[in-house]
């Protein structure tokens, strides 16, 4: 097994630089993303080795990203584009609702709607506004969408490859502020499908399912609930759409209690989505109410209080607290 | 680049009008021939109108007065070269080959497609105004990617001309210089508002602020819109970059089958464009100078007949689709979601094939 230790940031890069090695269709569009590399320097020097004609700095005009990369993938193109942060992604939605996600069945499955959105998802880095949202429910929400969520560096490595590889368009959601983590990436073999969920840690008291940067907070819950005593089970979803919904409910039929952590605010959400899912299909496993940790419904706030939104740990072990007191 | 005339080679009374860049370059049977295309499609659209109004269609956009528009451009088109329409492109649809009983698919609500679109190299209908451009600039990008000499021609009209995408297209095609040709059909009216909404110029002056040739052309002058539409397109294949094409015409018929124009415009207007009918002129050409008799006209007539009769047995015929069917093509791989619903139609007893 060769491994390297390695950000997020990095990974990715390194996993995009072998997708575009492996298919020559593979392009790369986005706005900044040649010679500077992407404001977070994703695409740090592959236009340099790729050319100018695979990896696109595009005009500033995202509908025109998504829109053209459908075109492009008309052509037999796989086009892997950048929406520079999320809070830009608006622009681009009738592209992705209307076209990206219909043109497959419209078509009878003769077009492949081959792209990848990605999109640097989430708060946490102290940015101005339009930088930190999660707008991941809205494509969730949309039939002939994909949307998956990395966490770890590994993850983010294998899982823009397969992301590339899939015949259906993905939402590929990546959280900035773990970009610049490392992590240890195994550069031989995908750990896992690119929708399955994974448990990061084992336990036996509720399980707390969280994505992205999610993932992290409940981990350190996890270490501190673990000093009072209490055994968190903690499950990455990464795929968000499709959900995997089996992993998830073995879980909770071990733990009977479930917390779902999310970054997004909590009406309709993908935390929504996984909590009624579960009460349909585990209710006599559940022995507490299924409970979600969101952030507020609120437009994302100045990014000085942006730890007051974001579900915190001490947030998460509240839930904890109040599952565990439904004792039967 | 600018100029404020339109391209015209034949009269409203079929007359050869001269003109300093362009001339025709279509023999004799090339202009029957486009009669005869322009014949055809304004009778299978009449015959689509009635089979809506006897409701055996959900809805149809009539394309009546745009046969020139559509036939001229669509002639010009390599088998190479790619399409991507609007939702009013019958005659584009036509000279791409698509049968149809194949564009009524839509019409009468069996699918949300109609036809395989790589087959004819001609997309799918775009209703949400203006997306389509993005769409073809973007696989111009690929034909420059792979070296080829083809082009692509998107379809839209004065409405859209107003949506973001459209003008995004246009950034996006100067700064590539993508081979795409723009064909804006300015039939005049978006529904029941006028073009003088969308544009305070000429809608084809927005090409240059752009930084790529605009041309107007007499929409209604089948001769003009072939020569124009087919230097854009070579312009295009070999490396020249966009053209913007604006067909001045008018939509003789209502918006759609749903819309009634008598609300919002004069007959007087609709009498003048009438004047300007884009097949009446060609039939008067070729008569004058070809000397076609009646007979050949009669024959066109019953070849149009005989085409707009097995058109409504076609549509009569056109069944379904299965329920089921909702499931198919919505993602290449299973998706739970979906699979769940398809068992509980199953389980339902709703649709399924024999």
């Amino acid at each position: 097994m060769t491994t390297q230790t390695m950000t997020m940031a990095r990974a990715l890069n390194e996993g995009l630089r072998r997708a575009m090695e492996k298919d020559k269709k593979v392009l790369l569009m986005g706005e900044d993303i040649g010679k500077l590399g992407g404001v977070f320097r994703i695409t740090d020097g592959l236009q340099k080795d790729f050319g100018e004609d695979r990896v696109i700095d595009a005009p500033l005009a995202e509908s025109a990203i998504v829109g053209t990369a459908v075109g492009l993938a008309i052509r037999g193109y796989r086009t892997v584009v950048e929406i520079q942060f999320d809070g830009f992604v608006y622009p681009a939605f009738d592209q992705i609702v209307s076209q990206v996600a219909k043109l497959r069945k419209r078509s009878d499955g003769v077009y492949t709607m081959g792209l990848v959105i990605r999109l640097p998802f989430q708060g946490g880095i102290g940015a101005i506004e339009h930088h930190s949202e999660s707008p991941e429910a809205y494509f969730v929400h949309t039939a002939g969408l994909r949307v998956v969520a990395c966490s770890t560096p590994n993850d983010a490595y294998w899982m823009i490859q397969q992301a590339v590889e899939h015949d259906d368009p993905i939402i590929f959601c990546e959280p900035k502020s773990r970009y610049w983590e490392k992590g240890e990436v195994d550069l031989d073999r995908p750990p896992n499908g690119l929708f399955d969920a994974v448990v990061r840690r084992e336990g036996t008291d509720v399980t707390v399912v969280a994505y992205g940067a999610m993932v992290k907070t409940c981990l350190r819950a996890a270490e501190v609930a673990a000093g009072e005593g209490r055994s968190l089970e903690v499950i990455d979803a990464r795929g968000l759409s499709p959900l995997d919904i089996d992993t998830m409910a073995q879980s909770l039929d071990k733990t009977g209690r479930l917390v779902v952590v999310q970054e997004a605010p909590p009406s309709a959400s993908v935390g929504s989505e996984i909590a009624a899912t579960l009460a349909e299909r585990c209710f006599y496993a559940l022995r507490a109410p299924a409970t979600r940790v969101s952030a507020y419904h609120v437009p994302y706030p100045p990014s000085r209080i942006e730890d007051a939104y974001r579900p915190s740990v001490d947030r998460v072990l509240d839930a904890v607290d109040r599952v565990m007191e439904f004792d039967q | 680049m600018i100029g404020d005339e339109l391209v015209q080679l034949l009269s409203p009374e079929g007359e050869r009008v001269e003109h300093p860049d362009y001339d025709s370059s279509l023999t004799h049977d090339e202009i029957l021939s486009f009669y005869r295309d322009m014949v055809i499609v304004r009778r299978l659209c009449n015959e689509s109108t009635s089979l809506q109004r006897q409701g055996q269609l959900a809805l149809w956009a009539p394309l009546q007065g745009q046969e020139a528009a559509q036939i001229g451009a669509g002639r010009a088109l390599a088998p190479s070269d790619f399409t991507f329409p609007s939702y009013r492109e019958h005659g584009i649809a036509w000279t791409r080959g698509v049968p149809p009983k194949d564009m009524l698919r839509i019409f009468r609500a069996t699918t949300t497609g109609g036809w395989d679109p790589q087959r004819y190299r001609h997309s799918l209908p775009t209703v949400v105004l203006g997306d389509q451009t993005l769409h073809a600039v973007g696989y111009a990008m690929g034909i420059q990617r792979d070296g080829a000499e083809e082009a692509v021609m998107t379809f839209f009209g004065d409405g859209a001309s107003s949506q973001g995408d459209v003008l995004e297209s246009f950034v996006w095609a100067a700064s590539f210089s993508a081979p795409v040709v723009f064909v804006l059909q300015n039939n005049q009216w978006a529904i029941s508002e006028p073009a003088s909404l969308q544009t305070k110029i000429p809608l084809y002056h927005r090409a240059h602020g752009f930084g790529f040739p605009g041309v107007r052309v007499d929409g209604n002058d089948v001769l003009a819109m072939y020569e124009v539409a087919r230097r854009a397109l070579d312009r295009a294949r070999t490396g020249g970059g966009p053209t913007l094409i604006e067909a001045y015409t008018y939509r003789m018929g209502a918006h759609t089958t749903s819309d009634d124009p008598t609300r919002y415009r004069v007959d007087a207007e609709v009498e003048v464009w009438r004047h300007r009918d884009p097949i009446e002129r060609v039939k008067a050409l070729l008569v004058r100078e070809h000397g076609v008799p009646r007979a050949t006209f009669d024959e066109i007539g019953a070849q149009a007949e005989a085409l707009a009769l097995q058109l409504r047995e076609d549509v009569l015929a056109m069944d379904g689709p299965d329920p089921q069917s909702m499931f198919d093509h919505v993602y290449a791989e299973p998706h739970p979601l979906v699979d769940a619903g398809r068992r509980e139609l199953v389980e339902l007893g709703i649709g399924g094939r024999a």
